[in-house]
């Protein structure tokens, strides 16, 4: 199988210019007899649902929360990039696009991160314009910091609240279109699966998750904006709804998953307390701009913080790190503060946490400087451990928050089903084997304000409007697929909740398929997971039925999808023979314990191909190019 | 420690309701209390029992999806604290708590713990938002905005939509919330066009919904955790005061 990219070739700088001119158009005039269905109201779905109603299509879009405004993009913290050099220290289109490249791990394709780089600056000033309060300086111009993989401040931010500041003006721009008609919303309504017929997207089957009721919808096209799968981890800093669903049914339709190994552990969360825990929560990367993390050098050394000297104190990402410091890319804190851990100097007694210290911050700058800049975050972590950070070193640990890996797309941002869309985390573009903190919030808002609503209509041009056959064989084929699984789930009957299985698989996860993978134990959680899925199948208890809302029916679907997928995730990591950006095997490594790629072999994206039930899937590979940033073993150094 | 639970139960909007008694329940002081609710459901699963229903989703504050009256109080004891970020340890140990809907006419309980607060939801639609094309916005810094002025926008855009406002306030009013939204817009230089129109809208809208005026006993700020003051009532009090004179003219 032969996977096309659509990226123009030719100077990139020019790229994005010429496609929009390649492309096909639908006339103004037209657009209002097509209807698209985007699910999720995430960052990417809401703008993209509000965009594409502003351009006259009708859309109709679904979230499992009982408001789009509670998508999971409401929790980001830290911030969003954009190339604006307003603090004019040497930030540009181009350096922004080579971060993200070298930060991806040279594992994205080159002309997608162009594009994203260059509308960043749009995204901005669109946002700003929707009245959204980023924060500001004393003149009235807007403020920046930095953030990890970056040695220039292009990072925008709303106190500690951007991801909710830049969702309400999304949402709030849906609800302008909610209003007139062109945008329908179905809140607390979960799709099940997406309906080919002759090969294109032209519908799904969803549940209302009040009634019950199983529905189908059609539609010209579709688009998932249906997020990441971190929660495959159990747990992670994700909202709990975060599921892979969707994008794992598409999969099953025919849209290739790609580079699902790709999964982002995040150095600064807060450290598992205890087997009740049910989330983990992140600590925003904006605090490694002025928190320092060390170790004490004796491993053991169980003192509270403030009775070891400093000489007696190891800054390690100062000391291996000098040009980054605090400020290294995510996957390489991570690793280094597993490194610390494994080498037994943790800072959490009989747990795993290293310090993320403020003192030297509080000093220099003053605690009111040091509040108005992260006091929501301090509250957040006193609230849940109890403790100060104004007082005493934040205790943190790394913690599954992203995955770069997605739904494969071209650069028109379609799935290798025509007509089937993905953007947002859902997708696999623009990050490569590692994303930079805060580039998911410009990524989802780049995809669903500038990119899809043009790339759509290259296909919607080709068809016919107005498609609406909800009889066709092919919605009743998905609707009783849909239906047998509610059922089936139902007539278990056993003993064990659908959390409990998914906490077991989590562990299963974290440890074989985590911070780091190796050959043996990746075969290891190959055999527990579908010993685990068989289990599932044989035991699971959800009690109710499935004509009413039932919670414990939506938590056991999307556990029986995550442990079919986690499978796939294995794969991939397995048979990705070398270590980046976020995937680090133990055989691919150098004398330091840094990752060592292998560009020959694996300079692609492997996309997994659904091929039955009964078969295994297939990996095929969409071969990367580097014109621009040539790859080089990354250095933080 | 042990807690005893009374927790509401409720099949749907239109059935009767009552209390289900869930005595020694085994908790430890660091869980937070929809953990707690997590192990409760976790047992009924177990026995094949229908398990409590509850909204959560972020579990850290921000998306307003959690929410229910802990032993009297909106989002349980504590200030500044939405329901998944209250602990354990907040209780002693043996202490009774009951745990019940947001009750207000305006957000009828669909099952349980949960309500339906898309009444919120179409006080935005009637006119919560600045209307703008995308790809038609000037460049971000030709507008400066002084940075008190953004900060107070910025601490009224903090509402989370949760509805403790409303479950806090004896005539369930919606004022806090319908205020945060026309204070943080209409701060802000690019809200200013639709200013006066966005009020009168937004206001006709919360009315329409059945939420109760607005007496001034101020329990909406005391129970918010985002605490989100009264004095962004007073503003949209005043913006529609000048809308009203606005109109008398026309
Ligand atoms: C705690 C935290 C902090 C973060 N901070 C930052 C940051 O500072 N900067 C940054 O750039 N990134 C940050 N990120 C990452 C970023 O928030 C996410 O990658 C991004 O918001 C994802 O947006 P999205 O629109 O793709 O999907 P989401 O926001 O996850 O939305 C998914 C949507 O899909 C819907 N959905 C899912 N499945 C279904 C289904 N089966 N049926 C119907 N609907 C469905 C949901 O209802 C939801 O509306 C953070 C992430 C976390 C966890
Ligand atoms: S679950 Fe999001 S605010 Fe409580």
């Amino acid at each position: 199988m032969e996977l096309q990219s659509r990226a123009p070739d030719g100077p990139i700088e020019t790229a994005w210019d010429r496609h929009r001119q390649a492309i096909r158009l639908v006339n103004p005039a037209n657009k209002r007899k097509y209807h698209v269905i985007v699910v999720g109201t995430g960052l990417a779905g809401a703008s993209a649902a509000a965009t594409l109603a502003q351009l006259g299509y009708n859309v109709s879009s679904f979230c499992f929360q009982d408001s789009p405004r509670r998508a999971h993009s409401i929790a980001a913290q830290g911030g969003i990039n954009a190339a604006k050099n307003y603090q004019n220290d040497g930030d540009s289109v181009y350096r922004l696009f080579y971060d993200t490249v070298k930060g991806g791990d040279f594992r994205a394709r080159e002309q997608n991160v162009y594009r994203l780089s260059q509308v960043s600056v749009d995204i901005i000033d669109h946002c700003t314009a929707l009245g959204v309060p980023f924060a500001r300086e004393y003149g009235g111009l807007l403020a920046n910091r930095s953030f990890g993989g970056a040695l220039v401040s292009r990072t925008f931010y709303a106190r500690g609240q951007t991801g909710q500041q830049l969702l309400l003006g999304a949402y709030a721009t849906m609800a302008e279109q909610i209003a007139v008609g062109k945008v329908k919303m179905h809140p607390r309504t979960e799709l099940l699966d997406v309906v080919v017929i002759d090969g294109k997207a032209k519908g799904i089957v969803t549940r209302d998750l009040t009634t019950g009721r199983i529905e189908r919808w059609a539609a010209d096209a579709v688009v998932l904006a249906t997020g990441g799968y971190g929660n495959v981890f159990y747990l992670s800093t994700n909202a709990k709804g975060c599921n892979v669903t969707a994008t794992w049914r598409a999969y099953k339709r025919g849209a290739g998953f790609a580079n699902p190994c790709f999964t982002q552990i995040h150095p600064t969360c807060i450290p598992v307390m205890g087997d009740h825990q049910s989330k983990l929560t992140l600590m925003s990367e904006s605090l490694r701009n002025d928190g320092r993390v060390w170790v004490p050098k004796q491993p053991g050394d169980m003192r509270p913080a403030r009775d070891i000297p400093d000489a007696e104190r190891d800054y390690y990402l100062e000391r291996i790190y000098p040009t980054f410091g605090n400020l290294v890319p995510r996957d390489v804190a991570s690793r280094a503060a597993k490194r610390m851990i494994d080498s037994g100097h943790t800072v959490v007694k009989g747990g795993q946490g290293v310090f993320l210290d403020f003192r030297d911050a509080i000093k220099r700058l003053g605690r009111d400087v040091v509040a108005d800049r992260y006091g929501n975050l301090f509250d957040m972590y006193a609230q849940i451990t109890g403790e100060s950070p104004y007082e005493h070193p934040m205790k943190i640990y790394p913690a599954s928050h992203y995955t770069m890996g997605g739904l494969w797309v071209d650069y028109n941002l379609q799935t290798t089903v025509p007509g089937l869309y993905a953007i947002g985390e859902a997708n696999f573009s623009d990050h490569g084997a590692n994303r930079l903190g805060a580039s998911a919030l410009m990524q989802g808002l780049a995809d669903g304000y500038f990119v899809l609503p043009y790339t759509i209509g290259d296909f919607l041009a080709g068809e016919k409007p107005g498609f609406s056959d909800t009889t066709h064989a092919a919605f009743a084929d998905a609707e009783n697929e849909v239906k047998a699984k509610v059922d089936r789930l139902l007539s278990v009957k056993g003993k064990q909740s659908a959390d409990t299985f998914h906490r077991r698989l989590g562990k299963i996860v974290w440890d074989e398929c985590g911070m780091a993978r190796n050959a043996e134990g990746l075969g290891r959680a190959l055999e527990q997971i579908p010993a685990l899925r068989d289990e599932f199948w044989s035991d699971v208890s959800v009690p109710g039925t499935g004509a009413d809302l039932n919670q414990s029916l939506e938590r056991a679907g999307r556990v029986a999808d995550f442990l079919e997928f986690a499978e796939v995730l294995c794969k991939d990591a397995l048979t990705r023979e070398e270590s980046c950006g976020g995937h680090f095997r133990e055989e691919h490594q150098t004398v330091e314990g840094e990752a060592r790629r292998d560009d020959d072999a694996f300079s692609h994206g492997a996309v997994w191909m659904y091929r039955g039930q009964a078969q295994q899937p297939e990996r095929v590979r969409e071969e990367l190019s580097f014109r621009y940033v040539k790859p080089s073993q990354r250095s933080y150094k | 420690m042990k807690v005893n639970l009374r927790i509401w139960r409720q099949k749907g909007p239109e059935s009767a309701g009552s209390f289900q008694d869930f005595p020694n329940v085994e908790v430890v002081p660091e869980m937070s209390f929809l953990e707690m609710l997590d192990e409760v459901n976790r047992a009924l699963e177990a026995k094949g029992q229908e398990a409590v229903t509850f909204d959560s989703d972020c579990r850290e504050g921000i998306c307003g999806s959690c929410g229910a009256v802990v032993n009297g109080d909106p989002h349980g004891p504590g200030k500044a604290n939405t329901l998944c970020q209250l602990h354990l340890r907040s209780f002693q140990d043996g202490d009774t708590i009951t745990i019940e809907p947001w009750r207000a006419k305006a957000f009828p309980v669909v099952r349980d713990l949960m309500v339906d607060r898309s009444a919120f939801d179409r006080i935005i639609q009637a006119g919560g938002y600045i209307t703008a094309r995308t790809g038609s916005a000037p460049d971000a810094n030709s507008v400066p905005i002084g940075k008190e002025r953004a900060d107070e926008a910025m601490e009224a855009a903090t509402c989370i939509g949760c509805g403790a406002c409303v479950a806090a306030c004896p005539n369930a009013s919606a004022m806090l919330f319908t205020s945060a939204k026309v204070s943080h817009l209409g701060l802000l230089p690019q809200g200013q066009p639709q200013r006066f129109d966005r009020v009168q809208k937004m206001v006709d809208q919360m009315d329409a919904e059945g939420f109760g005026g607005c007496t001034n006993h101020s329990e909406c700020e005391a129970a918010c955790p985002k605490e989100i003051g009264v004095k962004f009532i007073a503003r949209l009090n005043a913006d529609l005061i000048k809308a009203n004179l606005g109109n008398l003219r026309k």
